[in-house]
């Protein structure tokens, strides 16, 4: 107990320091979930909005896929798209493996599922009459698709966020597919698992504090927009 | 009916916990120690045969050299078997670790690209080949994980009197393995325990740059945990461990183990005839 302490205040330490490397692993981070989740959000939006007001045969089978799809493990994507992007792989001439890139398409692979399969119920929930409404005061159906986002927009940012945290959590696709190199690909899971093999304790508790900082902020920021949506008329 | 039920579950979990621990008179040992003995397939053939006779266990935990180092410090193993001499003399210096011996020893090699960018395959001299490397701007992937080979790499650079920093020097903070595979892909030098390197020779598009300088061997140590320290270790398994490794039997063994005919590690204690 009193090891677990005195790692925890070094690791305050360490975080207040300015530790430049510990900086640049944590803007990493967050450089690339970001990047991976302001690509995926557009496209998983579209198509859970197909999932849930277009009928076409083969929709339950890629609603099903989708939810399938929430289980899947890090490493499988990792090792998936390392074998694509391998010197040897199909994609090998992009050289995009040990690439931030790279990493941000195993991220983009991961949070789309959630994505698609948490907005898909959102929307699948929304009112029809707003989708109507807009309809016939003569939107056309994207604005129309528009206008019904917007209503349902605290489940979307919900559905954002939990891909968000899902991503920047993961360490199996980053280390696979990043190599954990640092100032390139060295991000905050990647570097905790670094240091534990190091048997640096502190720095690994100080790296998994900024991460759930990080994830605490985002949440209250999230609460503060829903407790708005509340009031709202 | 409940009750019964409280009586057999009980019974069960003596029956399984009491079958886990108490095989009568076995003595368990706890051993930490690097990826490159436990990967290479030497401790298969040594630890049965010092296991055999029934009375000692060795459970084996394998990680990279720093976190060894670290469990023998925290009194979370009875022996470590590393390769990092500074570290090691530091750990008994700190009254974690008692008895240091040598056990054995191996050597690295300087594997880098076919096209071989900084010229330097087939030589012999490790810091030569070293500025060699950092004059071409060649890539090069350290392991930068604080393990034994990470260290190796770091002293050749300070004898090679040049500062690893900049584009061309990439730290991955991964096993040896996952750095040969680094290299491969991005056409890079690195530094690489042989053992490892035959493991891996026919998956990574690489070949020894650079082998045989005397700067490149690599000196394997075992130390018990401090009984006065901690003093529920098992001390006394831990210096059974020790002194049959280090015994004409186990070295004689060590000095017969090969991958692919290839000889990898020499022992300290008996003389062995040179593969060359």
């Amino acid at each position: 107990m009193a090891q677990l302490l005195d790692t925890s205040r070094q690791a305050l330490v360490l975080l207040f320091s300015g530790d430049p490397a510990l900086w640049s692993i944590v803007s990493i981070s967050f450089s690339v979930s970001l990047r991976a989740v302001l690509i995926a959000t557009p496209v998983a939006f579209l198509i859970a909005f197909l999932l849930a007001h277009a009928r076409f045969p083969g929709r339950r089978v890629l609603i099903s896929t989708f939810n399938t799809l929430l289980a899947l493990p890090a490493v499988v994507v990792g090792l998936t798209i390392y074998m694509l992007l391998s010197r040897n792989g199909p994609f090998g001439d992009l050289k995009l493996l040990f690439t931030q890139t790279g990493m941000v398409i195993g991220q983009i692979v991961l949070c789309f599922p959630l994505l698609v399969a948490f907005s898909h119920a959102t929307l699948q929930a929304a009112d029809q009459r707003v989708w109507e409404t807009a309809v016939t005061l003569g939107a056309k159906p994207w604005q129309a698709m528009l206008t019904l986002m917007y209503e349902v927009r605290y489940g979307l940012i919900a559905a954002v966020t939990a891909a968000f945290g899902r991503i920047i959590a993961e360490v199996g696709s980053s280390m696979m597919i990043g190599g954990n190199i640092m100032n390139y690909t060295r991000n905050i899971t990647t570097a905790i698992a670094l240091e534990t093999s190091k048997g640096e304790f502190a720095q690994g508790i100080a790296l998994g504090i900024i991460l759930l900082l990080s994830a605490l902020l985002l949440n209250f920021a999230l609460s503060f927009i829903q407790a708005r949506g509340d009031t709202a008329p | 009916m409940k009750r019964t039920l409280c009586q057999t579950a009980l019974c069960l979990i003596i029956f399984l916990t009491g079958t886990c621990t108490s095989m009568a008179g076995t003595s368990f040992i706890r051993l930490a120690t690097t990826t490159s003995t436990d990967n290479s397939g030497l401790l298969d053939i040594l630890l049965p045969a010092f296991e055999k006779d029934g009375e000692y266990k060795v459970k084996v935990i394998s990680v990279g050299t720093g976190k060894a180092l670290r469990l023998a410090r925290e009194g979370d193993v009875d022996v470590v078997l590393v390769h990092a001499r500074s570290a090691e003399d530091k750990l008994v210096a700190d009254g974690y670790g008692v008895n240091r011996r040598e056990v054995m020893y191996n050597d690295f090699v300087l594997v880098g690209p076919g096209s071989d960018p900084a010229n330097i395959r087939g030589t012999t001299d490790a810091s030569n080949a070293l500025s060699r490397i950092v004059a071409s701007k060649s890539l090069f992937i350290s392991r930068g994980d604080t393990s034994g080979t990470h260290k190796k790499e770091l002293q050749l650079w300070e004898q090679a009197g040049i500062k690893p920093q900049g584009q061309w020097y990439r730290e991955a903070g991964q096993g040896m393995g996952k750095v040969l595979q680094i290299a491969g892909e991005l056409d890079a030098y690195t530094l690489t325990d042989r053992g490892t390197w035959l493991a891996y020779q026919n998956k990574v598009p690489l070949v020894i740059v650079t082998e045989g300088d005397k700067h490149l061997f690599n000196p394997y140590g075992i130390i018990a945990a401090n009984p006065a320290r901690y003093p529920d270790a098992n001390y006394g398994g831990a210096m059974a461990l020790i002194n049959w490794i280090t015994s004409s039997a186990a070295q004689n063994m060590i000095g017969a183990f090969t991958i692919d005919g290839q000889r990898l590690f020499v022992p300290m204690n008996v003389p062995v005839k040179s593969t060359k």
